[in-house]
């Protein structure tokens, strides 16, 4: 789930009416100087990193003066607190602390509904409190059609005890929550401690929103940039991954990164599933074997072949890998065959030297596996392929022999290089080009005209390209209704073409971010 | 019998003329499944498949008659407006196939179901498939792969996870032990039929004699079936596999629902559950087939 730091949710609430201390966020220590000046009053200089317990930790520390909140600040950013580094403090002003509660708002699959809940003790050990006490805790699920009404939101402040202008103000409080929670579509949104202060006023000192991954879209004044929750910040590849997921809404692509600076022999494989429970049970048969894991990636859902290229793609690009291990539920309704083109294609440019083993079992699977196969002699690596009678594990044991092997590195001839180094080399007026959703392809006529086979035809998915007079192949269709999505990117032109035909075929499949030179090939 | 589907059911496609819903409804009708009609708006008067294209599902109703089961191929952000004109309409069954639905909508189609007295199957399912009778959705992808993959028998088979669905049924028939009706519940953390509402369904089909489940970490839907095993309403036995044994606290995959949350909906705590109300949970996926023979030899 994507979730906002402090300084965000605040700046939600205050726009929904809820009161927050005076404050921003700032990224140096002389900003935070300024920020503490301002406020004139003593300061809090709170970590933003998405951690509990800070307090406990010395995240957040306390500053009389913006000389003491500038050293603060000068302290936080930048430390490591667990997987993330401090980029960011929230200066705020001290609130005088009378009384603390707890309110918040969860997403609750048991009962399909919204779930308010509010204590009458609030702070650190919300969870621990609200069994020891659960009279001072009320909770009530939200009719999402009428929202939170006000009668509700004080009668759960009533059942723990609170009566007179405090039930009320709380009974408000809670309606202005539920509201940001709705709006913008929280999986959670807390509020911890929200405490009355001295003057009398409900102020938020922290809270906690976590916005649904699949809403963010609807939402861009949020400015999340990965509608996702890591334990740690997104990597460069995962951005990259990201930003393909956004814009192809065609199937699922789903990419972790696992490790970062690892050397060859050390056991990382690229892990690449397909649905997220053959996944993590191919992934275990990994861990059984002894190898570690350095990605975990799932493309499924039927993908088009150019999403599972960009992913293999990724995953090449992620570290010198000792092996290659695709593998998912076993008995996929999705053709695997264009699966199988897709890493075709990425091993071929990788010119990838590190042994591969790919279960891509259920529909079209003989197809598939006969295109996986049909890298060996291409690439310096021994590629396997299996289908949906083969398990997990006796593929995750086939990579381990192979590994052990050390395969010979196998010659390929020349011929198969040409798509690796991307040199298409012939006369441009013989080059016949159209833009598919997302890439370019082209064909070369000058070796179409020398090809017996035209398997173009045939293996293109939606049988957009017919042979002209001249017997070479064209678009039957305009160029527009290709690029708008009637090329469905299946590969089938580049791929079956390098197999069966005189290799004319060639999709451009940009990744933006990536550069060609990240392959990690080795010597 | 079978439970949610079989030939009998007269099924509408919403989104019939897309990239999915074009493929998938050759499926349903060449596998068996009674497709009387699609919407796509914009779009009636067409043909896909033979089956009539309409512009509104009132339309659609109107013209072909009642209508049990709509199956949703619609972009995720649309799902919401589609599943509740189907239910408008009179449709007491959906099943939602896309992925990413936002949650609130999720909700939303949630509470009008209530109303309605409709259910829906999903998010993010691939759909549900009595053997020899019929298909909701894409499970099989192509009618001849989910004729030979998938037999009937006396085993009713319910997952979080799609693939797993497809090969849990077939790994069983593989070894000769054929199934009454798969569901895929949805891969999302909140779905329309989750675990325990299928096991209710099995319950009262006198033709599944046990269950077996494929659970993942996250959400609260094994436990549930734990409860109600221990309750006396769900009686028939379950074999199960609880996936995600690996995922670290705090990691995610793929499936929204497959997430550590504060110590509920652990790997660990479902496993124990499962087997204090005496379920059987082995620790392998590859172990259900013999561990559902051994099941079914007693029950026999």
């Amino acid at each position: 789930m994507a979730r906002l730091h402090e300084y965000q949710g605040k700046h939600h609430l205050e726009q929904g009416g809820i009161l927050v201390p005076r404050g921003a966020a700032a990224t140096t220590a002389q900003a935070a100087y300024a920020i503490a000046a301002e406020i004139e009053r003593p300061v809090m200089v709170k970590a933003q990193v998405w951690v509990t317990g800070r307090a406990g930790i010395g995240a957040i520390r306390k500053a009389a003066t913006p000389e003491e909140a500038a050293l603060a600040a000068e302290a936080l950013l930048g430390q490591r607190i667990k997987n993330l580094t401090v980029t960011e403090v929230l200066v705020e002003e001290q609130v005088q602390i009378t009384r603390e509660f707890y309110a918040g708002v969860i997403v609750d699959d048991r009962a399909q509904a919204p779930l308010v809940i509010f204590s009458s003790v609030g702070g650190t050990g919300i969870e621990e409190i609200a069994i020891a006490h659960p009279d001072k805790v009320a909770s009530t699920h939200v009719d999402i059609e009428r929202g939170l009404l006000d009668y509700q939101a004080r009668d759960l402040v009533r059942r723990t005890g609170i009566s007179g202008k405090l039930q009320s103000d709380l009974g408000e409080l809670l309606v202005k929550l539920y509201q940001v929670a709705r709006t913008y579509e929280a999986r959670s949104a807390e509020i911890n401690p929200l405490v009355l202060t001295a003057e009398g006023n409900l102020v938020a000192a922290d809270c906690r929103i976590t916005v649904d991954d699949y809403a963010v879209f609807r939402h861009p004044n949020l400015g999340i940039e990965i509608a996702r929750e890591y334990d740690r910040p997104p990597t460069a590849l995962e951005k990259i991954a990201y930003a393909i997921e956004a814009q192809d809404y065609r199937g699922t692509f789903y990419f972790i990164q696992m490790a970062e600076d690892f050397k060859h022999g050390e056991g990382y494989i690229g892990f690449h599933g397909a649905g997220g429970g053959g996944s993590m049970m191919s992934m275990d048969a990994l861990l059984r074997q002894g190898f570690k894991v350095a990605t975990f990636v799932d493309t499924s859902g039927n993908p088009p072949a150019s999403k599972v290229y960009r992913a293999a793609k990724i995953v090449l690009a992620v570290g010198p890998i000792d092996g290659y291990f695709g593998s998912g539920s076993g008995v996929a309704s999705q053709e695997q065959f264009y699966s199988a083109r897709g890493l075709f294609k990425a091993f071929v440019e990788a010119q990838l030297d590190v042994p591969i083993v790919v279960r891509l079992g259920g529909n079209g699977e003989e197809r598939a596996v006969e295109i996986l196969e049909g890298l060996n002699g291409r690439i310096p690596a021994p590629v396997e392929g299996y289908k949906k009678d083969d398990s997990p594990d006796f593929c995750a044991q086939r990579l381990a022999a192979l590994i052990d092997e050390k395969a010979e590195k196998r010659e390929c001839g020349a011929a198969h290089r040409r798509a690796a180094n991307g040199d298409v080399g012939s006369n441009p007026e013989l080059l016949y080009t159209f833009a598919s959703p997302t890439g370019t392809v082209t064909l070369n006529h000058a070796l179409c005209a020398t090809c017996a086979s035209k398997v173009c035809i045939e293996a293109c998915a939606r049988r957009i390209l017919s042979l002209n007079a001249e017997g070479l192949p064209v678009l039957n269709i305009t160029p527009e209704e290709a690029k708008k999505g009637r090329c469905v990117e299946c590969l089938g032109c580049e791929v079956d073409c390098l197999l069966h035909g005189a290799g004319g075929g060639r999709v451009d499949l940009p990744i933006e971010g990536l550069t060609n030179s990240q392959p990690q090939v080795k010597g | 019998m079978a439970i949610l589907i079989d030939q009998s059911k007269r099924v509408l496609v919403q989104g019939i003329t897309g990239r999915e819903g074009m493929a998938r409804a050759k499926l349903m009708t060449e596998y068996g499944t009674q497709v009387v009609a699609g919407v796509t708006p914009g779009r009636g008067g067409e043909r896909v498949e033979g089956v009539p294209v309409y512009d509104t599902v009132l339309e659609a109703w109107e013209q072909v008659g009642p209508i049990d089961v709509s199956v949703l191929f619609i972009p995720a952000p649309l799902v919401r407006s589609a599943a509740l004109e189907a239910m408008d309409a009179g449709v007491k069954l959906l099943v939602i196939v896309p992925d990413r639905v936002p949650i609130y909508d999720v909700l939303s189609i949630a509470a009008r179901a209530k109303t309605a007295g409709a259910r829906f199957i999903g998010p993010n399912t691939l759909g549900v498939l009595s053997p020899g009778k019929a298909v909701l959705g894409m499970m099989g992808g192509r009618a001849s792969s989910a004729k030979s993959w998938f037999i009937p028998g006396p085993v009713g088979i319910s997952s979080r996870s799609g693939g797993i669905t497809s090969s849990m049924a077939y790994y069983l028939a593989r070894e000769g032990i054929g199934a009454t009706t798969l569901v895929h519940v949805g891969g999302d953390a909140v779905v329309g039929l989750p675990h325990p509402e299928v096991m209710l369904e099995f319950e009262r089909d006198p033709e599944t004699k046990a269950v077996v489940m494929f659970g993942e970490i996250g959400t609260s839907q094994e436990e549930r079936v734990a409860d109600l095993i221990e309750a006396g309403a769900f009686t028939k036995p379950l074999v199960a596999y609880i996936g995600g044994k690996a995922a670290k606290q705090g990691t995610r995959f793929s499936h929204a629902g497959a997430i550590v949350e504060g110590g509920r909906g652990t790997h660990e705590g479902k496993v124990e559950r499962l087997r204090e109300v005496g379920a059987t949970v082995v620790e392998s996926f590859m172990e259900l087939p013999r561990a559902t023979k051994e099941v079914l030899a007693r029950v026999s």
